[in-house]
């Protein structure tokens, strides 16, 4: 393969990536844990809008808006049921409940779905574009216009939003936050609504190029990297640590021997936190005491 | 309740802290010891495999439990040490040479990825763990010439002195004696000053740095010393498995061993072995439960991990303290009849302040 069809290649897997660690730096910015069952979100996400578009029979577009509704909804109830009992607790415990919040997650759409690979029509199946004398199918470029368009969007939505600045605030110091008259749980719950949101709209996009099925949720591991390499808490960095995941990917996969494919996100990865632990675009400092 | 005078500084620190406790471990010894005499092989077998997790467990809790520090890759170690170990057997290596050297190969990777860890925190270190995880376990798939790749690789029985233990008990008392000298090497080290760093380290960085405790040297000989006992149970395991294959060692395995020591109770030697106990026993209870679900939950893959993971949430939430701290809460309740108060464990709660900046 040349290198100008990689390179398209990784951007539109890199894209997928972003939009997945898009969900996690979107909690991690408003609540400072890390939800490590973004990818298993997404993977509902695809199973609901399978549901509804290809045995409900509903129209695409609104398939879509149904299942970031349904999505949103059950964002905030996880929110609500699981986190808000623990809040105030060690990090450490964030990161072991959703954990196993992914394995549940899993074993449910096993048992509700089943474990074969489903798929759906959408209006961009089958048709390719030329690029330069790459190819690239529509599927792709709808991944790659809806990233950028949710990217820009929660951008905009956390500079300069009230809600946003004031789950900004709630990072920063909860409790600061909460005399300030600022609605602390709600706001995380809310925080949750949305990025189930975007894990349903990463689900729905992805559904096409992917295999709908319950060990789909895996590929949030390599979003994980991405977010990393971005530096957690940067909406920009997500994307372009995707990007830089995806593209890593396909040239690795390219160029090197066996086996460097599979790793290159997480050696990738390895190599920007020895060098920056913080990430690319890091905000993370050390304590003053 | 029992109040003990203390008249030396050695009592303060003595492992078996009165007669009660030479009473109970003794007798608890003892049933060791005469296990394979009255149960079944099978039960014996068992028995092996939770000594195995324990040890592992030991290896894991010194790390998230004393050092605070969350490992979410920790089958990479057990990895390491089962493919070190069947190597060096196969190439002639005696059985009590190779056991020790199979930790040490560990440990050595406990250092490698101490190096960049120890400049991180948190969440940063577990995803550095979990990557380190995969890129071991891709490693053993594309090493074909020491580990077999897809293919895995055969273990003997283990050979001891001549003697191959080939009986089911034999094999027992390996890792029963394995076991008690890694509980006693953990205990002594606990109370010894590289323990108390380690746990001055897990209550507050801050704190321990301005106590002269160098943080990276103590961080990575937490991951050291983790990584060593943990490669130890994965040359046992190899025994156990009698054959190794790549995917033997997966991320659920690293997670099976988090929820060992988040049941167990984190921080405490205790909780390890009850995290091993309830590991071992969880598959049994499974088998039994898959009776009574109907036929189509009961017969899908990943059920047994949808389960571990649904306990693993019920412990995080209603007890964080695990097993252990759930039998403390018990003891002082009968202890101090009728003076206990809900209170006396509740722990106090953190609110979030950034270190970000924005």
């Amino acid at each position: 393969m040349d290198l100008a069809q990689l390179l398209v290649t990784g951007i539109a897997q890199g894209c997928i990536y972003g939009l997945i660690a898009l969900g996690f730096v979107l909690i991690y910015k408003a609540t400072e844990t890390v939800n490590f069952a973004q990818g298993d979100l997404m993977m509902v996400g695809a199973f609901i809008a399978f549901t509804f578009i290809a045995s409900l029979g509903m129209p695409y577009w609104l398939g879509l808006a149904a299942v970031i509704v349904t999505m949103a909804l059950a964002g905030y109830a996880l929110d609500v049921v699981l986190l808000r009992p623990i809040s105030g607790q060690p990090q450490f415990a964030v990161v072991i409940l959703t954990i196993s919040l992914g394995f549940v997650l899993r074993a449910i759409a096993g048992v509700v779905w089943g474990h074969n690979p489903v798929s759906f029509p959408t209006p961009f199946s089958g048709k390719m574009l030329a690029v330069g004398n790459a190819v690239i199918s529509q599927e792709n470029v709808a991944i790659i216009v809806g990233t950028l368009l949710l990217c820009g969007l929660l951008f905009v939505f956390f500079r300069y939003t009230r809600l946003g600045v004031a789950m900004q605030a709630a990072s920063q110091n909860q409790l600061a936050a909460y005399y300030m008259g600022i609605p602390v749980k709600r706001l995380s719950s809310t925080i949750w609504a949305i990025s189930a949101g975007v894990a349903a709209v990463a689900g729905v996009l992805m559904a096409p190029v992917a295999l709908v099925e319950p060990q789909m949720g895996f590929l949030g591991i390599k979003a994980f990297a991405a977010a990393v390499i971005g530096g957690f808490g940067s909406l920009p960095g997500a994307l372009l640590g995707g990007l830089i995941v995806g593209v890593g990917e396909q040239l690795a996969g390219g160029y090197l021997p066996q086996g460097f494919k599979e790793t290159s996100a997480y050696l990738l990865m390895l190599v920007v936190l020895t060098v920056r632990p913080g990430g690319l675009f890091a905000q993370i400092q050390r304590k003053k005491v | 309740m029992r109040v003990i005078f203390k008249t030396s500084y050695d009592q303060d620190i003595r492992l078996l802290k009165h007669g009660g406790y030479v009473f109970w471990y003794g007798l608890l010894l003892l049933a060791l010891l005469l296990a394979p005499l009255l149960l079944d092989a099978f039960y014996i077998g068992e028995l092996s495999m939770i000594f195995i997790y324990a040890i592992a467990g030991l290896g894991l809790m010194l790390l998230v439990g004393y050092t605070g520090l969350v490992s979410l890759g920790h089958a990479a170690f057990l990895a390491i040490g089962a493919y070190a170990h069947a190597y060096l057997v196969g190439h002639g290596w005696p059985f009590l040479l190779a056991l020790p050297a199979a930790g040490l190969i560990s440990a050595a990777a406990g250092l490698l990825i101490a190096l960049p860890a120890s400049r991180m925190t948190g969440i940063y270190l577990a995803i550095a763990t979990l990557a380190f995880a995969i890129i071991v376990e891709q490693l053993v798939i594309n090493l074909k010439s020491i580990t077999g790749g897809f293919q895995g690789m055969a273990v003997d029985h283990p050979v001891l002195f001549g003697v191959s233990l080939t009986e089911p008990w034999q094999f027992y008392f390996v890792c029963l004696a394995v076991l008690i000298l890694v509980l006693l090497g953990c205990a002594n080290l606990l109370r010894a000053p590289t323990g108390r760093a380690l746990m001055a380290i897990r209550d507050s960085e801050i704190s321990a740095q301005s106590m002269g405790i160098p943080l990276a040297r103590y961080k990575a000989i937490a991951f050291g010393l983790s990584a060593g006992i943990t490669g130890l149970a994965g040359g046992l395991f190899a025994h156990k498995l009698s054959y190794l294959a790549p995917d033997a060692f997966n991320i659920i395995l690293s997670i099976q061993l988090l929820l060992m020591v988040v049941v167990g109770g984190l921080g405490s030697l205790h909780g390890a072995i009850y995290g091993a106990l309830f590991i071992g026993f969880l598959p049994q209870a499974l088998a039994i439960l898959r009776d009574y679900l109907p036929p189509g939950v009961a017969n899908t893959p990943g059920l047994e991990a949808g389960i571990f993971g649904l306990i693993l949430m019920l412990f995080i939430i209603f007890e964080p303290q695990g097993l252990y701290g759930r039998w403390r809460k018990v003891k002082l309740y009968f202890d101090i009849f009728p003076l206990y108060r809900k209170a006396t464990f509740k722990r106090q709660k953190v609110f979030l302040k950034t270190e970000r900046l924005q």
